[in-house]
């Protein structure tokens, strides 16, 4: 039985994935041998988490909305363009983002030059709201793209319905918008929240002082200076807790929506004339100018750096990519053959839903030496260090890639299902004339994710060094250790226009090959 | 000189017993291997002398010999700083180095059997002279900073200079240390997890002064012919720091661990360490430190603790630190 098999690829997936996640954790307090409290100051990180986090995932989502929206009902000269590379700060590297938001929102940025020269008080970028502004800025993009996503699976006969019916844009939106809005935002709250909830370094720079100090903060200090594997997975447990809470709530209160099935074309959605048209100019002008901005800083800082540029770094570039590509292989076949088998409601399903977020949740840095500590008495850690890599890689963006997923295939089986078993479409067959073609774009947007995540990977796999060439995050980290800056920025530029590049270049392989 | 060492090194490499060279596993930080490091510098010239295969093995140092224990592949750590060292020495791997220690140079006593300092430096406060006109003449001065001027440091809970930063404030204030990050507090532009992204923020023009070390000056002097940046030297002294390399007890290359630690104190190797480390020399008077190093402003003053007295101080400034600053 076809369908059997893919159940069993299915479980497969999600037994490998709750083992990885949670073996190293246990291996982890087994090593050090006991549940010790929590730290001075671990509480007031915990609450500083929550809250950040909380923040940062309602105002991206509630931005996100409008934005979305005014995307998908318009058409102008670039939009695709727009599109794609507002989707870019997802994928800058941390350090890369900080110092784009800092040229426009710091000190002497550019934020505050046009304050000043209107008389107006100075923007300090510097404390909690500058961490959330941080998040904001690097999750938005998901959020819309989720959010585009979801419009565009609205099959265009909907709309068509709904206008032959008289329909105002507010029946439109109570009727046909809303209940995919309560289908695609609880997901996509509870993607962020949990980015956000493992943030660290953006938290602590923007953030201003140990006040911002983040539970991810204190997994660090506990595992690469106090050396106190106790607390450090006393704290990974703490935050596991948190994303399961936050991804119990958000899944319970996700709605399926049921449009039905369409003819597949792509929803022109129509746009309402008037005042609403220049809102949604201005919420596009708005959004843009917000992530374009700091985008356009982080190219123009590392332009100069780009001449100096050493050799090593397009041998370092190289192995990234090739590492990227087999993570994303590895990423796109696991959280495709968990969505389909989630979808299909088996039993467990709802477990393997919940598996599925678990790596969110993890420490990367509490991952890193738990593997280490379960691969030491079988090999030498070293030589396991690209097989670990792709592996932590896979596991840590198959969530993103399992989300996407997910919606479309279930509506995909509610309106495809029966046809497709009548018509005893089974196997590689369904995969080929149903699966694929419907789920193209997901899988395309996913691919392009895991892709640009997996190049900017680092740290994880610190502790399984050896003598290991260096990938190019390594190479920006070791040129800024050594005073390099230019040429850090150089190669930070190079490592987010090749990323962009391949992420745009996987989204729309799945557009073109997209049935609608 | 060089060249013949060069030329010594070309031809042991084309000799073809070379698969046959026993290895030397040496442990280093991650900056330490790159071609911006001392790393090549170091391989290509032990591996002129010693008949073997120098290999590095970056990543993190301490977590890394603690999760491996006596399993470690290490013949010889190099790069554990002196903060970290009562740590290191807990752990019972390292073996004494058994050198004579006669030709160091530093400014402090080192009486220790097992580590070999071969670098040092210290903390400092760095500034832009066209930037900060008046620039703290005192550690005191940076209690009264003008409003407008903002420092970058880093994180003692994540970094090794954030940390050492810490120490220093605790070893010029004693009790007053609290009193003293009150008054810094309203100047700190933010914290960072590490150096480079505090120094990133400085060079980009967004913090004032930056926490960085005495030796920096000579990076933007040597590299980038910029004789702007500065290091604000004050007379209650600086904070010593210096990077070591121990032996581990169970290597299965014990005599070329031996010649390692040895050759660690040859001025050959003292003598590539300012510009590959931008750090100065363990022990090379300063008359043969390389062209321009000795005119490199230095403290008089230099405030040192021991590896007891830091561990045991640790946890307690660190805590003093964050609860002066999480207001």
């Amino acid at each position: 039985m076809a369908r059997g098999a893919g159940a069993m690829i299915g479980i497969g997936v999600a037994a490998c994935v709750a083992a990885l996640t949670l073996l190293p954790l246990g291996a982890v307090f087994l090593r050090a041998g006991g549940w010790p409290g929590f730290g001075p100051g671990d509480w007031e990180a915990v609450v500083f988490t929550v809250q950040q986090a909380l923040l940062s995932a309602a105002l991206s989502c509630g931005l996100a909305v409008p934005v979305a929206r005014a995307l998908v009902r318009r058409r102008f000269w670039g939009r695709g363009l727009l599109i794609a590379l507002m989707g870019a700060p997802f994928i800058l590297p941390v350090i890369v983002a900080v110092l784009g938001l800092v040229a426009v929102f710091g000190r002497s940025g550019v934020l505050n030059d046009l304050l000043a020269a209107l008389g107006l008080p100075a923007f300090s970028l510097y404390g909690a709201h500058g961490v959330v502004l941080a998040h904001v800025f690097l999750n938005l993009p998901l959020a819309v793209r989720m959010l585009v996503q979801g419009w565009q699976a609205i099959p265009a006969e909907r709309f068509r319905l709904a206008q032959s019916l008289g329909f105002g844009p507010r029946e439109m939106f109570w009727h046909i918008e809303r209940p995919m809005l309560m289908a695609i935002v609880p997901g996509a709250l509870v993607v962020i929240f949990v980015i956000c909830l493992t943030s660290f370094a953006v938290a602590l720079t923007l953030g201003g002082g140990p006040g911002a100090t983040t539970v991810e903060l204190a997994i660090y200090q506990a595992v690469k200076f106090d050396f106190d594997l106790g607390r450090a997975g006393v704290l990974a447990a703490v935050q596991f807790g948190l994303c399961l809470l936050a991804a119990g709530l958000g899944w319970r209160w996700a709605t399926p929506s049921a449009f039905g099935a369409g003819m597949g074309r792509l929803a022109m959605i129509p746009g309402p004339g008037g005042w609403r048209c220049w809102g949604d100019m201005l919420v596009i002008g708005l959004a843009a100018a917000f992530l374009l901005v700091p985008l356009g800083a982080v190219v123009m800082r590392g332009m100069p750096g780009l001449l100096l540029l050493p050799e090593t770094v397009w041998a370092a570039l190289g192995r990234s990519v090739s590492v990227a590509l087999m993570s994303t292989l590895v990423t796109v076949a696991a959280a495709l053959a968990l969505a389909l088998t989630v979808a299909a409601r088996g039993r467990g399903a709802a477990v393997m839903d919940l598996v599925a977020v678990l790596p969110l949740a993890t420490s990367g840095l509490v991952l890193g030496v738990g593997l280490f500590l379960l691969v030491q008495p079988l090999m030498i850690p070293s030589r396991a260090a690209l097989p670990v890599t792709i592996l932590v890689n896979a596991v840590l963006t198959l969530p993103f890639v399992y989300r996407l997923l997910l919606p479309q295939a279930v509506a995909m089986l509610a309106d495809y299902g029966r046809l497709a078993e009548s018509l005893g479409l089974r196997g590689w067959a369904r995969l080929r004339w149903l699966v694929l073609p419907r789920l193209a774009r997901p899988l395309g947007f996913g691919a392009g994710i895991s892709m640009a995540f997996s190049m900017g990977d680092l740290g994880v796999i610190a502790l399984f060094a050896g003598d290991r060439e260096a990938t190019l995050p390594l190479v920006v980290q070791r040129l800024m250790g050594a005073y390099r800056m230019d040429q850090a920025m150089g190669a930070a530029l190079v490592l987010v226009l090749v990323s962009f590049a391949l992420f745009w270049a996987f989204d729309a392989l799945g557009r073109r090959h997209a049935a609608s | 000189m060089k060249t013949s060492i060069l030329a010594a090194g070309v031809s042991l490499m084309a000799l073809p017993a070379m698969a046959e060279q026993p290895v030397l596993t040496v442990y280093a930080g991650d900056y330490f291997t790159s071609e911006w490091g001392p790393g090549p510098a170091i391989e290509k010239g032990f591996e002129a002398i010693c008949a073997c295969d120098l290999q590095f093995s970056t990543g993190d140092l301490l977590p890394r010999l603690l999760l491996e224990g006596e399993r470690t592949e290490a013949d010889v750590v190099i790069g554990l700083t002196t903060d970290v060292l009562a740590r290191a020495r807990a752990t019972g791997l390292f073996a004494p180095h058994g050198q004579d220690l006669a030709a160091l140079t530093l400014p402090v006593a080192w009486p220790d059997e097992t580590f070999i300092p071969f670098n040092w430096g210290h903390t400092a406060f760095i500034y832009d002279e066209t930037r900060m006109a008046a620039p703290p003449a005192s550690f005191d001065d940076m209690r009264n900073l003008p409003d407008d001027m903002k420092v970058v440091i880093q994180d003692p809970r994540t970094s090794i200079s954030g940390l050492a930063l810490v120490l220093w404030v605790k070893s010029v204030y004693g009790d007053q240390a609290g009193a003293f990050w009150a008054d810094l507090a309203p100047h700190i532009l933010t914290v960072t997890k590490d150096w480079s992204e505090s120094y990133g923020l400085f060079t980009d023009g967004e913090a004032d002064m930056v926490l960085s070390y005495t030796t920096s000056p000579a990076y933007h002097m040597f590299a980038e012919n910029d004789l702007t940046k500065k290091a604000a030297i004050f007379p209650e002294g600086h904070y010593f720091m210096a990077e070591t390399v121990g032996k581990i007890a169970g290597t299965d290359q014990p005599a070329l661990a031996d010649q390692f630690m040895g050759w660690v104190l040859s001025a050959e190797f003292q003598t590539m360490i300012p510009a590959a480390n931008w750090s100065l020399p363990s022990a090379l008077p300063k008359d043969q430190w390389p062209e321009g190093w000795a005119a490199l402003p230095l403290p008089e003053k230099v405030l040192f603790l021991t590896e007891d007295e830091a561990e045991a101080q640790r946890e307690a400034v660190i805590e003093e630190w964050r609860a002066a600053l999480a207001q």
